[in-house]
Formats: C-alpha cells, sequence, structure tokens
C-alpha cells in the first residue's frame, strides 16, 4: 500500500470522503470514490487523529457495513519527526537521547537496543557490573510500560479504575529512574559501552522494596479483570490473530506469543546477560485480545523474577568499558533487535567510516504491528476497533518516528 | 377524584374542576390533531401525536379508568410514538418535508370530514335519550378488578373475553414471528 | 380557608386521597426541593466516591471537602454560553430537556416515603411509573434528532433502543412483585405503591425473601434491569467519551446539559425507590412484625438521630484532621459549621425520637413515626444510590450488541419463567 505523499492535501481531520487522497487511493476497493456511501448499507467513517482511544494521533479510516467492519485503512505520519534523517547529522553519542522520543512509554528499552547495536559495531561489550544494571533498569522499564498498556486499555474498554492503580504503582518504578539518572520518562540511562551513573545508594534496598511492593499488585489486578464477566465477554474472541497470520505480517512480541508462537529475542537470541537469568515465556492459545492480557500479566511476573535475581547478584566493577572518546566505528553495517516490551526493537545501522551514521534505520514493533489491525478487526464491530488498538499497544511516537 | 370526597373537605372546586378539565384536555387532544396533519416536519408532527394521546389518556382517567389510561400512556406515548419517531429518524425526511403539505384533492376530504360530522350529530340528537344526565359515579378501585375480571375470569370460570384474549395474544405471536422472519438476513 | 389547611393535619392519608391541594402542593414542592437537594448531594458523593475508589481525593478545594462543589458546577453551568447548533430544530432543541426532566419528576408524586407521606396515592401508581419512565425515552430521542448531527442521532437512537428493551424485563420483573401482594385472605392485589408496602407488612415479609429464590431473583432482573434503564455503567456505552458515537446530549452545553444531568440522577433515584418499594418493604423498618416491643420501637426510632450523629462525627474528625495552616482556616470554619448543623439536626431528631417514646397519638409521636418512615426509605434508596457508584468504579462497559442481548436473551426469559413460577406457586400456596 503506498500513499504518495505529494497528493496528500493539508489535513485538518474532517473527511467529507470526496477530497480526501488517502480514501482515494487507498485500497478499500472504492470504486466511487466521490461519494462516502457507497450502497445503502456501507459507509466510510474517520477515526480522526483527535480521539481520546486512539493512542496519539493516528488515524484510522473505517469501512463499515451498518455497524460491522469491513476493511480499515491506518493514515499515520501525524508524529513524524524525521529522527532516522536527524540520526545521519548527529554523532552516535549526541543521537542516544533521540531513542528515547521514539517510544516514549519505554525510553530505557530504546537506548538499550541503540547502544548495543553502536556497542556491537564497534565490536566492544559492556562490563559485567553494566550489563546487570541495564538488564535491571530494562525489565523495570518493561513492567512500567505494561501498566501504563494495562490502564489505557482497560480504560478503552470502560472500567476506569485500573487506570490509577497501575499508574500510582507505576510511580515506584519512575521514582527508581528519577533517582538513578534524573529522569523519569525519556531517561537516556545507558551510554555507548556501558552506563554512565553509577547505581545510588540505596539502588538495591529501592528495588527490593519496590518486588515486595509490587508482587500482591499485580493480583489487585488481576482480580479487577481477569475473572470479570464483562472484561471475559469484551475482550474473548475479539480480534483473532493466528500464528501463520502473525508470522506472515511479522508481528513480534506479546501479541505474537498470544498466537502460540513462542518466540522472545530474550531466549531466542540472548543479549546483554540474559542468558544467566532464569525466567518463562509466557505464550496464549487462542491469539485474541483476552491472550494478549494474560500474556503481558504473565510478563509483568516473569520481569519481577528477572529483576529478583539480577538485584540480588550485581558484581563490582567498572561501569564503561573500553570505548574511545570519538566514536568512529569501522566501516559495515549491523542490524541489531532486543525483546522491547511492545515487541522487536530492531536498529539497523550503516557506518561509513565517520562519526555519524550513514543511514540508521530503526524496526520498531508497534509499526509493524499496527499492519495487523487490518486483519483483526475485520468482522468485528466498532467498539471493538478500539480495543484492538488499544491491545496491540502502539505508540505512535515509534510508529511515526 | 369522586366528587363526593371533594365537596366534603374542600368546598366547591370539583364540578368546575371536571369541567375545566374537560375542556381543557378535549382542546389539547383536538389541537394537537390539527397539528398533527398541518406541520411540515415530520417530527413535530410525531410530538403533536404524543400531546394528543397524552391528552386521550387524561380523558380515560375522567371517566375513572384509570388502568385503561395507565396502559395508554405505557403502550401509545411509550412504545409505538418510540417507534414511530424512530423510523421518521432512520428514514431520509428532508425530501418529504419539501413536498405539498395537502393533497390536491382536498375538497373532496373535505365533503368527507362533513358527511361524518352529519353523521355524528345525527346519531347523537336521535338517540339522546340512550345517554344517561349524569355520570355513573364508579368506585375508583374497581376499573382494574373489572377488566381482569372480564379477560381472565373469576372463581374458576372463564369470563366472556377470556378466549378471545387468548386468540389475541396468538396473532400477536405471529405477527412477531412473521417480522422477525422477515428482517432477518439469516436465521 | 385554615379550616382546609388545617383539616389534613389528623389525617392518615395522602393528601391526593384526602382531596386536599393544598397539601399536595405543599409536597409536591417539598419533593422538588429533595429531589434538587438530593440530586446535588448524588453529584458531589459520586465524584468523591469515584476519586477514592481510584485512590485519589476528588474535589478538596471548593469548600470543605469539596462539598460546595456541586454549587460551583451549577453556578458554572447557568453561566454559561448557550451554544445551539446552526442547523438545529429550535423548538425541538429547547424541548428535548425539558421532556425527560418531566418524566423523571412526575413520577415523584406516587412515591411513597410512608403510609401518608406520598403526595397522591394511585390505585394504579406502579402502572403510572412505569408508564412515566417510558416517557422518558421519548426525550432522548428528541434531543438526539434535534442536535442535527449524525453521531448524537446514533446515540440517541441505541440509548433508547436500550432502554426500552429493559424496560421489558423490568415490566416483567414489577409485575412478579405484584403478584405477591395478593397473597392475602381476600386473593385481591393492589397496584397502588403504599398497598405494595403494606402488604409486605401483612404478610410479615420482604418480597425480596418471599418463595426464595423467586422474589429475590425478580429483584435481581429489576436491579439489573433498572442500571440499564437509566444509562449508566455497565450499559453507558451509547454515552461513553471514548467510544465513536458521542451521545444524545453532545450538542447540549451549559444549563441544558444540567438538565440532562439532573433528569438522568431523578431517574436513579426513582428507579431505585421502585425496587426499594417493592422489594424492600418500601418505608418499613427493619423487623416490624418480629421485634414490636415498644422497646424495640424506641431503639428504631433512635437509628434517625444516630446516623446525623455519626455524620456530624465524621465531619468533626475532618475539622480535627485538617492542617493547621493559615490558608485553611475558611475551611475548617466551614466544616466545622457543617458539623454543627449535623449535630443540631441529629440533636432534633433524638430528642422528637424521645418525646414520641409512647405509642399515643400526640404530635412528637406522629412526627418520630413519620421521621422513622422516611428515614429507612431514604436509607434503602442512599445504599442504590451507592450501588450505582460502585457499578461504575469497578465494571467496564458492555459492547452495545451484547446489552442488547442480554436484555432480549437473558432479562426476558429469566423474568417470564420467574413470573410464572411466582403465579403458580402462589396458586398452590393459597
Amino acid at each position: 500500500m503506498t500513499v504518495p505523499l505529494k497528493t496528500v492535501p493539508l489535513d485538518d481531520g474532517r473527511s467529507d470522503g470526496k477530497n480526501d487522497a488517502a480514501i482515494r487511493s487507498s485500497n478499500l476497493d472504492l470504486e466511487t470514490p466521490d461519494k462516502p456511501y457507497l450502497d445503502s448499507n456501507e459507509l466510510v467513517i474517520n477515526m480522526g487523529p483527535q480521539h481520546p482511544a486512539t493512542h496519539g494521533v493516528l488515524r484510522v479510516i473505517l469501512k463499515l457495513d451498518g455497524e460491522k467492519v469491513l476493511g480499515t485503512e491506518c493514515i499515520i505520519g501525524y508524529l513524524h519527526r524525521g529522527v532516522e534523517k536527524i540520526a545521519e547529522n548527529r554523532t552516535y553519542t549526541m543521537f542516544n537521547p533521540y531513542v528515547d522520543r521514539m517510544d516514549y512509554c519505554a525510553a530505557v528499552s530504546n537506548g538499550l537496543g541503540y547502544c548495543e547495536a553502536v556497542e556491537k559495531l564497534l565490536n566492544v561489550e559492556a562490563p559485567p557490573r553494566a550489563q546487570y544494571i541495564r538488564v535491571i533498569l530494562t525489565e523495570l522499564q518493561r513492567i512500567a510500560s505494561h501498566q501504563l498498556w494495562l490502564g489505557t486499555h482497560a480504560l478503552d474498554i470502560g472500567a476506569m479504575t485500573p487506570l490509577f492503580y497501575t499508574f500510582r504503582d507505576r510511580e515506584e518504578i519512575l521514582k527508581i529512574f528519577e533517582k538513578y539518572c534524573g529522569a523519569r520518562l525519556t531517561t537516556h540511562a545507558f551510554r555507548i559501552g556501558g552506563c554512565q551513573y553509577e547505581t545510588y545508594a540505596g539502588f538495591e534496598k529501592d528495588i527490593k522494596n519496590f518486588l515486595t511492593f509490587f508482587t500482591p499488585k499485580i493480583d489487585e489486578y488481576e482480580t479487577l479483570l481477569t475473572g470479570n464477566r464483562i472484561w471475559l465477554e469484551r475482550t474473548k474472541n475479539v480480534g483473532v490473530i493466528s500464528a501463520a497470520d502473525a508470522i506472515a505480517l511479522g508481528v513480534t512480541g506479546p501479541v505474537l506469543r498470544a498466537s502460540g508462537v513462542k518466540w522472545d529475542l530474550r531466549k531466542a537470541q540472548p543479549y546483554e546477560n540474559y542468558s544467566k537469568f532464569d525466567f518463562e515465556i509466557p505464550v496464549g492459545t487462542n491469539g485474541d485480545t483476552y491472550d494478549r492480557y494474560l500474556v503481558r500479566v504473565a510478563e509483568m511476573r516473569q520481569s519481577i523474577r528477572i529483576v529478583e535475581q539480577a538485584v540480588g547478584g550485581i558484581p563490582e566493577g567498572p561501569i564503561m568499558g573500553k570505548v574511545p572518546k570519538v566514536i568512529k566505528p569501522p566501516v559495515g553495517e549491523i542490524y541489531h533487535s532486543i525483546e522491547g516490551p511492545k515487541g522487536e526493537l530492531g536498529y539497523f545501522i550503516v557506518s561509513d567510516g565517520s562519526t555519524q551514521p550513514y543511514r540508521l534505520r530503526v524496526r520498531p514493533p508497534s509499526f509493524v504491528n499496527l499492519q495487523a489491525l487490518d486483519l483483526m478487526v475485520r468482522g468485528l464491530l466498532v467498539a471493538d476497533v478500539i480495543a484492538v488498538i488499544g491491545t496491540i499497544d502502539i505508540v505512535l511516537g515509534e510508529v511515526d518516528r | 377524584m369522586n366528587p363526593a370526597i371533594n365537596t366534603a373537605v374542600g368546598g366547591g372546586m370539583a364540578p368546575v374542576a371536571t369541567t375545566f378539565f374537560f375542556y381543557l384536555l378535549g382542546g389539547l387532544a383536538i389541537a394537537g390533531g390539527l397539528a398533527v396533519i398541518t406541520r411540515r416536519n415530520a417530527v413535530h408532527s410525531a410530538l403533536s401525536l404524543i400531546v394528543t394521546l397524552l391528552s386521550v389518556a387524561g380523558l380515560y382517567l375522567m371517566l375513572y379508568a384509570p388502568f385503561v389510561a395507565g396502559v395508554q400512556i405505557i403502550v401509545y406515548a411509550g412504545g409505538i410514538m418510540v417507534l414511530f419517531l424512530f423510523v421518521i429518524m432512520l428514514v431520509n425526511v428532508e425530501t418529504s418535508s419539501k413536498e405539498r403539505q395537502f393533497n390536491r384533492i382536498w375538497p373532496i376530504g373535505l365533503v368527507a370530514a362533513c358527511t361524518l360530522l352529519a353523521l355524528f350529530m345525527s346519531a347523537f340528537t336521535k338517540g339522546k335519550a340512550l345517554f344517561p344526565d349524569r355520570m355513573v359515579t364508579l368506585a375508583e378501585g374497581s376499573n382494574t378488578q373489572q377488566i381482569a375480571n372480564m379477560l381472565y375470569g373469576e372463581a374458576g370460570r372463564m369470563g366472556p373475553y377470556t378466549f378471545a384474549f387468548e386468540i389475541a395474544s396468538l396473532l400477536l405471536l405471529v405477527a412477531i414471528l412473521g417480522a422477525v422472519i422477515m428482517t432477518k438476513k439469516k436465521i | 380557608m385554615p379550616n382546609f389547611i388545617m383539616s389534613y393535619l389528623g389525617s392518615t392519608v395522602t393528601p391526593g386521597q384526602a382531596g386536599n391541594q393544598f397539601w399536595a402542593l405543599i409536597y409536591v414542592l417539598i419533593i422538588f426541593a429533595g429531589v434538587s437537594v438530593a440530586v446535588m448531594a448524588m453529584n458531589w458523593l459520586e465524584r468523591k466516591s469515584l476519586a477514592h475508589f481510584q485512590i485519589r481525593l476528588g474535589p478538596m478545594r471548593v469548600g470543605p471537602h469539596g462539598l460546595l462543589q456541586p454549587f460551583a458546577d451549577a453556578l458554572k453551568l447557568m453561566l454559561k454560553e448557550d451554544i445551539i447548533p446552526a442547523e438545529a430544530d429550535q423548538f425541538v432543541f429547547w424541548i428535548a430537556p425539558l421532556i425527560g426532566l418531566l418524566a423523571s419528576f412526575t413520577v415523584y408524586t406516587v412515591i411513597p416515603f410512608g403510609p401518608s407521606e406520598a403526595v397522591s396515592d394511585m390505585n394504579i401508581g406502579i402502572l403510572f411509573m412505569l408508564g412515566i419512565s417510558s416517557l422518558a425515552v421519548l426525550g432522548i430521542v428528541v434531543a438526539g434528532w434535534a442536535s442535527n448531527s449524525h453521531y448524537p442521532l446514533i446515540g440517541a437512537l441505541r440509548s433508547s433502543a436500550q432502554m426500552v428493551s429493559y424496560e421489558v424485563a423490568m415490566g416483567l420483573a414489577v409485575v412478579s412483585a405484584i403478584l405477591m401482594t395478593s397473597l392475602n385472605e381476600k386473593g385481591t392485589g393492589t397496584l397502588s405503591m403504599i398497598g405494595i408496602v403494606q402488604a409486605q407488612q401483612q404478610q410479615g415479609i420482604w418480597f425480596i425473601f418471599k418463595f426464595f429464590p423467586l422474589g429475590f431473583l425478580a429483584f435481581a432482573i429489576f436491579a439489573v434491569a433498572m442500571v440499564a434503564e437509566t444509562n449508566r455503567a455497565p450499559f453507558d456505552m451509547a454515552e461513553a467519551e471514548s467510544e465513536l458515537t458521542a451521545g444524545y446530549h453532545t450538542e447540549y452545553s451549559g444549563f441544558r446539559w444540567s438538565l440532562f444531568m439532573l433528569a438522568e440522577y431523578a431517574a436513579m433515584i426513582a428507579v431505585s425507590s421502585i425496587a426499594v418499594t417493592l422489594w424492600l418493604g418500601g418505608w418499613m423498618r427493619p423487623f416490624p412484625n418480629l421485634l414490636h416491643a415498644p422497646a424495640w420501637d424506641f431503639i428504631f426510632s433512635l437509628f434517625p438521630g444516630l446516623t446525623f450523629g455519626g455524620l456530624a462525627a465524621i465531619a468533626v474528625l475532618g475539622t480535627v484532621r485538617m492542617p493547621s495552616h493559615s490558608f485553611f482556616k475558611i475551611q475548617r470554619f466551614g466544616l466545622a459549621a457543617f458539623a454543627a448543623l449535623l449535630g443540631f439536626i441529629a440533636l432534633l431528631l433524638l430528642v422528637i425520637a424521645l418525646a414520641g417514646r409512647s405509642a399515643d397519638a400526640s404530635l412528637a409521636a406522629r412526627f418520630s413515626e413519620g421521621i422513622g418512615h422516611v428515614y429507612w426509605f431514604m436509607l434503602k434508596v442512599a445504599v442504590f444510590m451507592y450501588l450505582f457508584i460502585w457499578y461504575r468504579a469497578t465494571w467496564p462497559r458492555y459492547r452495545f450488541d451484547q446489552l442488547m442481548r442480554i436484555g432480549w436473551k437473558v432479562m426476558l426469559p429469566i423474568s417470564l419463567g420467574v413470573l410464572m413460577l411466582t403465579a403458580i406457586v402462589g396458586v398452590i400456596i393459597s
């Protein structure tokens, strides 16, 4: 599907169906692009970029038959900031803060992926102490990202209380981040070659307190939602995607695992020192919204396990590897991916030997997972579209970059 | 509402009130009816019809038939008129409001209405002997009871209309089933 | 004229039965004022309760603990600009909130706060309530139409379809409660609200416990249907903010919107009153037949005063725990004044209860009895109000087709079954 950029007019969010180039050039099989009403029952409506439930500036064009969805098309790009182009004009160190802004709900993971990719280019490994710190913070970030997802997803479906519970508990993680690196959201926690900041006094104690505080909270969230009759009716068999379809579309992360495919990069292509820790990969069976919910909640529990194991044994030593002051990787290219909270987050860096990358391409998990939206919502009702958008767990900063 | 009780306690308000309310409700009913056929906007017509139906319910109350009044509100004003409004709103209405309001052959309609009026007047004057000169004052609690006895029977026997009632409910069942079958795309 | 006014005071029937228009008007004014105050209190309670469920505080600034927030909201809504869509039908746009409001408030003429504390005891009381509730649907349909916009129209049609569907189940549940009123020696039931409560008193059991579990099932069906009838969570898909269809009151701003909210809360209180009257014994105190010694009567008559005393104690606790900073001086003073007011009311009620101890027909005894009736009725209705808020805080919302499926495929068969079983059991027993 291609949307020729130069023919899309300036969009103020309204669509009267007549002059909308996006609809005209879409693949929704519209024979008469001038009329929004195609036959007596079919209707093309626009969930505009401004909508409380699209998790950002996402525009979804729905072709409906009465209340049933026949097809969708996502118009993205409202948050495109040219991050990859900016990377070509920044040194590797200068670009590090930019990656946080892509998936702003899981900034630490973005930073981890980028730093590891550049370290691979430089053929440098972070020292063990740095790896432990990195794993701890990344897993905490995974919990925080899943908490945000759970709160907003439940709110979309109508349960307004879990939002406040998850955000309250997420505060503890953000406090730890703030004490560690000074920022809660866009953390810039890691550096190429290791970590910049030493763990503060009380780091292990804070994390251990958090773990004892948080483990019963997951049970609290589950009590509210997992057995709830209304939650089950809203999420079971809604937005089903089969394992074959998921693999064919390149979907990764909890969406893939909920469809039954046991694929997690932390186990399949271990990075950092994940192979030292003992944890499981939760896998679902149906591939519906309920399974994705269960998988993410189980992942939070597994992250707790990892952090417990890690925080008990942080070794002493340096936190920064042998990295030159001016980073000039040798000519070459690398693709390195990590398992972010939303899926496989990959960085493809082409280096031409200078201090600035020749090309940096980010493989955002939300961008690829969003393509599955069309397949998931065919035949569902309009109210389910919102639930499915929530369950894919997209962040527009990542989708658009 | 029994005039006997009113005159004992209140003093002199009842008979005037009865006549006043009769003319008020009757006038509202007629005004509503006229508005139904003269409004351009279909929703206005439907709302006027609701006014008419509610006035008729009030008239039933004045005839000491509270059960019928209650059922009139529930069924007519609350159910059938909602259905009317649904249909009006789902159907493309703008074209109909631009059409002529009254049919081109309206003189014939006027003649028919006048004939009907003449028929009513002659029946009223010729049969004056049949109407009592005072309203029968029924005890209040009995309208529901009487309808129940007629429809369902009492003391173990069937009432005069029990059979007709059951047949009518079967007819309604047939109508519901027919509507469902005709409108569902697939069973 | 004074004779007319005074002649009612000794009677034991409602003003409607006694034909006393003056006292009927007084009762209507009292009910109107009471419902308005109740709606404002309900607004405050909802915001504070939801906030506490969500581990936050809710309104705290406008008045001590946000107690003046409803006044601020009402003032703001009255002063807002009145926006009318350009293409909207002016007359219908104006009349739509009024229809809903009229329907919600007219219902209160038959609600029995006591054996003679009602505006009028129509002998078709429950039928009247069901009929007027069905008129409220018209207000919503017309509101969606008058906005002249695609999405409010769809939202209005959905809301009204939902209300009409659940009215059926509601009506059948009500009928099975009415059937239970006919289980006396004469074999005649009654549709009048006061008669239904008196039937429960005669049979010595609240109808929710009668023919267990039939009475409870009928009550449960009504309890679910009344939540759907008032478009509250979990059945509020048609007016939820995060959905595609925006709800019938989107185009209404300021005062007109507040009329819709007033109608919604008044309808909530009204249907809760029906549930309390039909199944929970109306104005009766707990165990009126079992524990009928004068000592028990006296103990239960102390409850209104003790309740207000408890509320006053909570207010005093709030005053004491308020930060002793100069910024909070006015709030502390306000809350202390409110606590004093509550304490004064508590004292008054206790004095009346004490004075009316003996079971004679003195003025204090009759006052104490009347206050007791109103108190127990409102306590039960207040429990339902809290349940409404609790449902909204806890549960997600049903999708619209699931909602309709429940209304027609689950509620209707169960209520029909309960009705038939109640009738069969009633015939067998009598």
